[in-house]
């Protein structure tokens, strides 16, 4: 763990928690302009963030500790996530810990808490908002390990970072198998990060909400952190799309220029990634909540045709 | 890894879109997307054939080609919208399980398929033969379509892919079948479909619907 | 002129030709002056292999042997004896409004290209050709089934369609492993689908692959023999037809589907080198007679009961297959022909007293002696025959695959006799009261075309009583290259 490798290590935690509103502003914008609306500011979420952090925090009388420590909880597991994917480098101190498994994990316990923080207060939009939210996530997540098996059965491995690196020496091939668990892996980012066609973010009406009827309670710097960490799970699910999908650009050992080059190359990949998200975003319509489950099904039902393809025709056993 | 050459992974692509048509159409509510879809499945059928053609060389793969591609991808689906038209269908169709359980059912029936095919492909000698696993499964997903739909239509072009997913077994473990048998099976497909096509006519005048639930009254009396 | 060529080429003709002039006055001549050629072709046909042993036509696509000349001679007469039949049943139907002249036209002219069909299926080389024979003579089918335009017809055809349909989809699975077993015997010449080259190389086929094929092809082409599990279109699509296509459904169809699955089977032992396809086909006969029995006490419709007894007695035959060797063959291949020659007399019989009383639900058909003596006897010395009462052929068949299953297969014996057993009290309890009741509908005057039924059970108590010599050297051969 040479001292470079640690700085390199903090600035790209520092990077995450830079980009991530930048992300979200970026993809609002983008959205507003093909919906032919005039776009607010890009940096619209920090000055959110600011404002919040600045105003003062207003808790129900039967809010219990657990939901003044869950916004931290929820943040944290988050952060940690963004440190352990790879988006600069995939060589950095805590890559050994980055197994895909466990980042499927951290996302479980942040759904845990702030699916019980929305349930803590005791109104009925929290505990329809916490139970949406499970029920998304109890689907999401075989999907989700499905995908990261055939990743897994590809680079024989689950680390991130070695998957990665497997997958960016592959010469060109055509897989198929890739290309269903890409396919897969887009529906469950939509449903987690709590995207049109599953959820819509800009809504109103607390009937058809998932992810905005839990946060219903919060104020002040509780609501600045959520909001950070949603933003933050944004960046991380396309941080790792984008490591596993289209991993050219990352650096591989821990060379300066390597890793030079590779944050302008993260930038625009997620800008180009933040256009492709909004344009999905506007083609589609939010399903209702019962057509959740079907959407989902879906995309596992892509992953396991992606394994099962993976299995068939490229790993002749 | 070995590498794989180009041929193997264009005929592995094409299987899958195959498989993935099928599960699709499966899925698939709307009858003219229906139609489509099968049309589709069809076009790429050929293109998996052309490539075996080119790669093998032989020359009656090219002809087999023309012919799924004449019949499968543009005749039978012209056939079938003219049918659509005129018998003045519009209804969506829906199935008789839900989606997502049909979907499951469906990967179950993948996995099985891929299982008895795989002693059978180690045998196989072609270029082509892992997708013989696909091809049972097409046939098994569209004869799940056949069974879960309660509409005519939809059964008819369930009907029609699992002929595909038979081309497909038969191209994919053998370089296809001679030439005479093909032509005949296709006539078959073609005089089959236009059979039920005065046979929908004849229904629709009976009980003004074409929903199968209506043919279901003779029981054992 | 080939023979063989003119056996073929009449069938398909007449189709066409009926096709196009169905409505004129002639046509109903036609279709029997069609018949009667195509069995006299058959004729000659058979005569020709007698003396001179198998040989091939048109190239090597078509095989004419031992097994299969005989089945086309009793196809075509068949076929002949159901058009003298339908001349007058049909034209009765129209005067009673229940069909109309096109209607008829599209009868006749289908009815013929059945015949092309099935006469193709029996006699091709190519086993993917008998596969495409088998699907068209489905569909030759589908719209004579349908004929009616009732409501319960176009329920029957349905299921005859898409059933069928499912399952010869599962034969052409099996016949794709046929041809990869072959081919990696035989290249990759178009000879890997020829019968005569497979019966060759037989021993050397795969046997995983082979008993895979076999699987596939016993249940596609047993879904159109009507083997329980698969053969929930067959009473319907029996019963709700007019009488001529049921009669030739029951007694032609099956037995074609059937050869279609010994052909295979020959195959199949010899690269399996065990019993397995003789253990499947004996399972699925045994299966299919006692459910059929079964079911057989309780329906109501007349067609709907002999229909399930056509169901009882092919699973009957399949045991006997299965049991394999020449005994069992040669009452196998007998029981085929009784079986054709009596259910399609039934058939004629039933249609007629349908047609006299207007009904075809058994509790309102009554005293069919006296309304109609010609069509009462008929009915009851068929059901006799069916029965497998001595004299009459269907018993000495019967006796014999009974007593080879006691010798070799016992534990089978008791099955055999209870349900053969139960299919007999339902039946004849059936059938009795249907010829002997009281009842008092007059005497009809009008006269029917009921030779047919006559001529079918004298050939079958002939058979019963004393088989020609040439026709026993042709059991014990087919029998022998059942093995």
């Amino acid at each position: 763990m040479s001292l470079s490798g640690l700085l390199w290590q903090l600035f790209a935690i520092v990077l995450a928690l830079a980009l991530a509103p930048l992300l979200t502003g970026w993809v609002n914008q983008c959205r507003a302009w093909l919906q032919n609306r005039s776009a607010p500011p890009l940096l619209q979420p920090y000055y959110m963030l600011h404002k919040l952090f600045l105003k003062d925090v207003v808790l129900a009388h039967g809010a219990s500790p657990l939901f003044r420590f869950a916004p931290f909880a929820v943040f944290g597991c988050m952060l940690l996530a963004c440190a352990i994917i790879p988006t600069l480098s995939t060589d950095l101190p805590f890559a050994p810990t980055a197994d895909t498994i466990a980042l499927v994990g951290v996302f479980g316990l942040a759904r845990i808490f702030i699916s019980l923080a929305a349930m803590d207060i005791g109104t009925a939009f929290g505990t329809l908002g916490g139970r949406r939210e499970m029920l998304v996530g109890f689907l999401a997540e075989p999907a989700l390990l499905m995908v990261i098996f055939t990743m897994a059965m590809i680079a024989q491995s689950t680390s991130v970072a070695t998957i990665v690196e497997t997958l960016a020496h592959r010469e060109f091939v055509i897989y198929p198998s890739l290309a269903f668990a890409g396919i897969a892996f887009t529906f469950v980012s939509f449903a987690e990060n709590a995207r049109v066609p599953v959820d819509n973010p800009a809504t109103h009406l607390e009937l058809t909400m998932i992810h905005e009827a839990m946060i219903l309670e919060y104020s002040g710097r509780h609501l600045a952190l959520i909001e950070w960490a949603a933003s933050l799970k944004l960046y991380a699910y396309s941080c790792l799309g984008l490591a596993l999908f289209f991993p050219w650009g990352i650096a591989e050992g821990d060379s300066f220029l390597g890793l030079l080059i590779s944050i302008p190359v993260l930038v625009a990949k997620l800008a180009i990634g933040g256009v492709l998200l909004a344009f999905i975003e506007s083609i589609n319509a939010k399903v209702r909540i019962f057509r959740a489950p079907e959407f989902l099904g879906t995309a596992f039902l892509f992953a396991v045709l992606g394994l099962l393809v993976r299995l068939l025709l490229e790993n002749r056993v | 890894m070995t590498d794989v050459p180009l041929a193997t992974q264009l005929i592995n692509l094409f299987a899958a879109v195959i498989l993935l048509l099928a599960f699709a159409m499966l899925a698939q509510r709307r009858v003219l997307t229906l139609i489509n879809l099968f049309a589709l499945q069809g076009l790429t059928l050929c293109l998996s054939t052309l490539v075996v053609a080119f790669t093998t060389s032989q020359a009656h793969l090219y002809w087999s080609a023309g012919l799924t591609l004449l019949l499968k991808a543009m005749l039978l689906p012209w056939i079938l919208h003219r049918l659509v038209r005129r018998l003045e269908v519009k209804w969506d169709v829906e199935p008789l399980i839900k989606v997502p359980t049909t979907m499951l059912v469906g990967i179950v029936l993948v996995i099985i398929s891929f299982n008895v095919a795989l002693p059978i492909s180690q045998l196989s000698s072609t270029i082509s033969r892992g997708t013989l696993g696909i091809a049972l499964a097409s046939v098994m997903l569209a004869f799940l379509m056949m069974i879960t739909r309660s509409k005519a239509i939809p059964q008819v072009v369930g009907f029609l892919a699992m002929e595909n997913g038979l081309f497909l077994a038969a191209t994919s473990a053998t370089y296809g079948m001679p030439m005479v048998v093909e032509l005949g099976i296709a006539l078959d497909v073609l005089v089959g479909v236009i059979i039920l096509g005065v046979f929908f006519f004849q229904i629709r005048d009976q009980f003004d619907s074409l929903d199968i639930r209506h043919l279901e009254k003779l029981k054992e009396r | 002129m080939d023979l063989f060529v003119l056996l073929l080429a009449i069938p398909l003709v007449g189709g066409v030709l009926l096709a196009v002039a169905g409505e004129r006055a002639w046509a109903p001549n036609l279709n029997v002056i069609a018949s009667a050629g195509t069995f006299v072709a058959s004729a000659l046909l058979t005569a020709e292999i007698v003396a001179g042993g198998p040989r091939m036509a048109l190239g090597e696509m078509f095989f004419i042997d031992s097994m299969n000349v005989f089945f086309v001679t009793l196809t075509a007469f068949v076929g002949m004896t159901t058009s003298i039949f339908s001349g007058p049943y049909m034209r009765n139907e129209r005067e009673h409004g229940r069909l109309t002249a096109p209607r008829l036209r599209l009868y006749k002219s289908m009815s013929q290209l059945f015949m092309f069909t099935m006469l193709a299926a029996l006699t091709t080389n190519n086993l993917g050709i008998l596969w495409v024979a088998m699907e068209a003579a489905t569909l030759t089918t589908v719209l004579l089934v349908s004929l009616y335009r009732t409501p319960a017809s176009l329920e029957a055809a349905w299921k005859y369609f898409i059933l069928c349909g499912v399952g010869i989809a599962q034969a052409l699975f099996g016949t794709i492993l046929l041809y990869f077993a072959a081919e990696r015997v035989l290249g990759e010449t178009g000879n890997a689908l020829l019968w005569t080259y497979l019966v060759d190389v037989k021993g050397s086929l795969d046997p995983t692959i082979m008993a895979l094929a076999f699987i596939f092809l016993l249940v596609g082409y047993g879904t159109k023999v009507g083997l329980v599990p698969l053969h929930n279109w067959l009473p319907d699509a029996h019963a709700e037809g007019p009488t001529p296509v049921s009669a030739v459904l029951s007694g032609l169809l099956l037995n074609v589907a059937l050869y279609a699955i010994l052909r295979v089977k020959v195959l199949a032992d010899g690269a399996i080198h065990s019993s397995f396809a003789g253990n499947l086909m004996m399972g699925f006969g045994l299966l299919t007679l006692v459910v059929a029995a079964f079911f057989l006490s309780r329906q109501k419709d007349i067609k709907r009961m002999f229909a399930y007894s056509s169901i009882e007695h092919m699973g009957l035959i399949t045991f006997a297959f299965g049991m394999g060797g020449a005994v069992a063959n040669f009452a196998g291949l007998l029981h085929m022909t009784m079986h054709s020659l009596t259910k399609s007399a039934i058939f004629f019989a039933v249609g007629h007293a349908a047609q006299k009383t207007g009904t075809q639900l058994m509790e309102d058909i009554r005293g069919l002696i006296k309304i109609n003596p010609v069509i009462g006897w008929g009915l009851m010395l068929g059901t006799l025959a069916i029965l497998g009462m001595p004299p009459f052929g269907v018993f000495a068949s019967e006796f014999m695959i009974l007593t080879h299953a006691m010798k070799h297969h016992p534990w089978a014996t008791p099955i055999l006799l209870l349900a053969l057993g139960v299919a007999f009290a339902a039946i004849f309890g059936k059938v009795q009261p249907m010829v002997f009741g009281e009842t008092q509908a007059k005497r009809l005057p009008h006269a029917p075309a009921i030779m047919p039924v006559f001529v079918h059970l004298a050939i079958v108590l002939m058979l019963g009583l004393w088989i020609p010599p040439y026709l026993t050297r042709w059991f014990h051969e087919a029998a022998r290259m059942l093995g």
